[in-house]
């Protein structure tokens, strides 16, 4: 076992040091290895902390949401739902619930405005999310002026911002009172929006929806698990989408190293010639060329994947950010939580570091063949 | 649901895995067929040359299997959110008629991985090639093992569909119904836990008499092979139910969730790499025939034997701090 070990550690000497007398070569390589790994760990890591956050926010989200369907869109739900839900077994709490969306003309945006089931907004006053604020610049105190659909302009007092910590999902809100949002959409007094509602033992909310969906024949019945499933699908997509796009880098890579590989200079062609000449095996060549390739692998690996994790986390992912985030006027500011998971790393590992280490074997056993009589006479 | 990262990466690796072997396996039948160490001739020095192109790409070829299986039952876990009733990786594999069986071929094609790359490494020890048409022989049974699990694979990836409806591992591994599952989780604790550490303790035994005297490997490798099978109904059928302090819970698949501080890395990793070496130890053991390999045949065999020791001792040091942790108590 030692004589293992110690065999290569010799080698992996070697290798550093004939790496080292051969900079310039490997360096082109290796800037496009960098390159390659940083690509694609920036999508990984972008795709992974989206979902990170989209999943962060559906925790807090209602179990069930019904909404009404008829001639296959969405219509407001009659109050006496409310009642209908709540006398289902199981179900802990019940809730209709008011938004809509408003669009602003003048600033081509789009707002939800929504009555908050647990936060008090006096009448005429309004509190916005930090998006609205920014775009219109408002403050509180000032006052915003609406068109309802109507033709009606509304004036309404800015009560306060929404703190940035939930911009995400608060950019684009506005928070009114029951009266002002029924009178501005002049929305019925006996509709909600859609009806929220959340389930006492978690492992019955499928139970419970198939109940609702059977009480409510014309509802739909969302759960909060088809929610996240449905981002999960999406962001893998996505992510998917970006690698294929991404896998003709991937080959050119892989012909770049198979030619870096073969194109051996009659500099090295002497010095495995003398190598094998002074007694070193064929394996023995073969051993030094595998680890002169992993340690660029490693190298490249981790030096592509640092700049990746600054490039999301500490530059918001910048130059991938319309691909994956998707696009609004009034976008959220929000930056991704780090985290670094193992699939994500043994994903990309399989996507860079096997090809290359592939498309290199074929030219190193080339190289390790080589006769020694033949180079050096 | 072949747009999914890793997915795709699985699929890359298994083409350019059958894409390797599919070379290896056409200068493997030719230095089969014209092999001829007594020659002297250009053939034969060409011949030569080709058995480390074979032996490198079957080894980065095989290395990179083994890294695929841990990847693919990784994903499944991560991809059980996105089936209706899946909770770990057991619903993800259930999604698709496919899923198990590539699972199975999967590791299968681990084990017989990693006694070609012990028998290749036993022939690289001697110097006139001792173990060539034995090496090349054990590879045409690799190539359709190989083939087989890319395809499996593919089959099950293409037939995934995020609407279906899966069952959870609390349905395959419930002590009433019928099939493989229930019968591993039927098992009583007390059998069970005499199964696992008499399993265990018999193989720590033999592994440690092997290494003393290495022609015991020809009793070790299918004690060891039976042993994989009892470890893993005991996993299912008590250790399980220690790590969920739930005894009607006996799932093997769970244990590789971070809710459970991926125990189940801890207690399979030792399992089947001890097992894939005591299981290679004998035919590694049985070419000491060859003059070349005399001495380094057994001497390989007892480094084995001593590996594999070691492992059987971490899986009963795991299984035990499982059981010693838990707050189950089947016996007071």
């Amino acid at each position: 076992m030692n004589h293992f070990f110690a065999r290569h550690l010799y080698l992996v000497d070697f290798t550093v040091a004939s790496l080292g007398r051969r900079r310039g070569r490997n360096l082109g390589l290796f800037a496009v290895y960098v390159l390659l790994v940083f690509v694609l760990a920036s999508v990984s890591l972008m795709t992974h902390g989206l979902r990170r956050e989209a999943q962060a926010i559906l925790e807090s989200s209602p179990e069930i949401v019904v909404q009404r369907m008829i001639a296959g869109r969405n219509d407001p739900v009659p109050t006496g739902a409310v009642a209908a839900i709540t006398g289902i077994r199981g179900v802990r709490a019940v809730q209709g619930r008011l938004w809509g969306y408003y669009y602003d003309a003048g600033m081509r945006a789009n707002y939800t405005l929504m009555v908050p089931p647990d936060r008090p907004v006096e009448s005429g006053a309004v509190v916005i999310g930090g998006g609205i604020a920014r775009l219109r610049q408002l403050d509180t105190g000032d006052i915003v002026h609406f068109m309802a659909p109507d033709g009606r302009i509304v004036r309404f007092t800015v009560s306060g911002t929404l703190d940035s910590a939930s911009e995400l999902v608060s950019a684009d809100l506005v928070l009114m009172n029951e009266g002002d949002f029924r009178a501005f959409f002049g929305f019925p007094a006996d509709r909600f929006t859609d009806v929220v509602a959340s389930v006492r033992n978690p492992r019955e909310v499928g139970t419970v929806a198939s109940k609702i969906a059977l009480a409510l024949p014309e509802a739909r019945v969302v759960t909060r698990a088809d929610m996240l499933r449905t981002y999960e699908a999406l962001f893998d997509w996505r992510g998917g989408m970006v690698a294929v796009v991404l896998s003709g880098a991937v080959l050119a890579f892989v012909i770049l190293a198979w030619d870096k590989a073969a194109g051996l200079s009659a500099d090295e062609r002497r010095e495995i010639g003398v190598l094998k000449a002074i007694g070193w095996e064929t394996s023995d060549v073969i051993a030094v060329k595998f680890w002169e390739g992993a340690l660029v692998s490693l190298l490249a690996f981790l030096a592509g994947y640092v700049l990746a994790y600054g490039h999301v986390f500490y530059f918001s992912g910048a130059l991938f950010e319309p691909a994956l985030k998707g696009w609004a006027i009034l976008y959220p500011r929000f930056r991704l939580v780090p985290e670094i998971n193992g699939q994500q790393v043994a994903t990309i590992f399989f996507f860079t570091v096997v090809p290359y280490t592939l498309a290199t074997i074929f030219p190193i056993w080339r190289a390790a063949t080589i006769d020694p009589d033949t180079v050096m006479r | 649901m072949l747009f999914h990262p890793t997915i795709m990466a699985l699929l890359l690796w298994s083409a350019a895995a059958v894409a390797g072997v599919a070379v290896a396996a056409a200068y493997g039948w030719t230095i089969l067929m014209e092999w001829n160490p007594a020659s002297g001739s250009a053939r034969q020095l060409v011949l030569e040359r080709r058995t480390y192109l074979v032996s490198t790409l079957m080894a980065v070829v095989l290395w990179g299997e083994v890294l695929s299986l841990w990847l693919f039952v990784y994903n499944a876990d991560a991809m059980a959110v996105m089936f209706v009733g899946a909770m770990c990786a057991v619903g993800s594999l259930n999604a698709d008629p496919y899923g198990f069986p590539a699972l199975i071929a999967k590791i299968a094609l681990f084990f017989l991985a990693v006694v070609w790359l012990q028998v290749n490494r036993a022939d690289n020890q001697g110097w006139d090639y001792p173990l060539v048409r034995v090496k090349y022989a054990l590879l045409l049974i690799l190539v359709p093992a190989v083939v087989l699990s890319a395809g499996l694979q593919y089959a099950y990836f293409s037939g995934l569909r995020a609407d279906v409806l899966t069952s959870c591992c609390s349905k395959l591994f419930e002590v009433d119904r019928e099939g493989v599952g229930a019968d591993m989780s039927s098992l009583a604790p007390m059998p069970a836990l005499v199964l696992l550490y008499g399993g265990l303790g018999l193989t720590l035994l033999l592994s440690v008499w092997t290494w003393r005297r290495p022609v015991l490997s020809a009793a070790l490798a299918p004690v060891a092979a039976a042993v994989f099978v009892a470890v893993m109904v005991s996993v299912v059928s008590v250790v399980s139910t220690y790590v969920y302090a739930q005894p009607q819970h006996h799932c093997p698949f769970c244990l590789l969730k971070p809710e459970y501080g991926y125990v189940g890395y801890a207690l399979y990793l030792p399992l089947f790499v001890g097992t894939a070496l005591a299981v290679s130890s004998w035919p590694v053991h049985h070419f000491r025939r060859a003059a070349s390999l005399a001495q380094a045949a057994p001497a390989m065999t007892r480094s084995m034997a001593w590996v594999a020791a070691a492992c059987y001792v971490a899986v009963a040091v795991v299984c035990t701090w499982i059981i010693a942790a838990s707050e189950l108590y089947y016996f007071r």
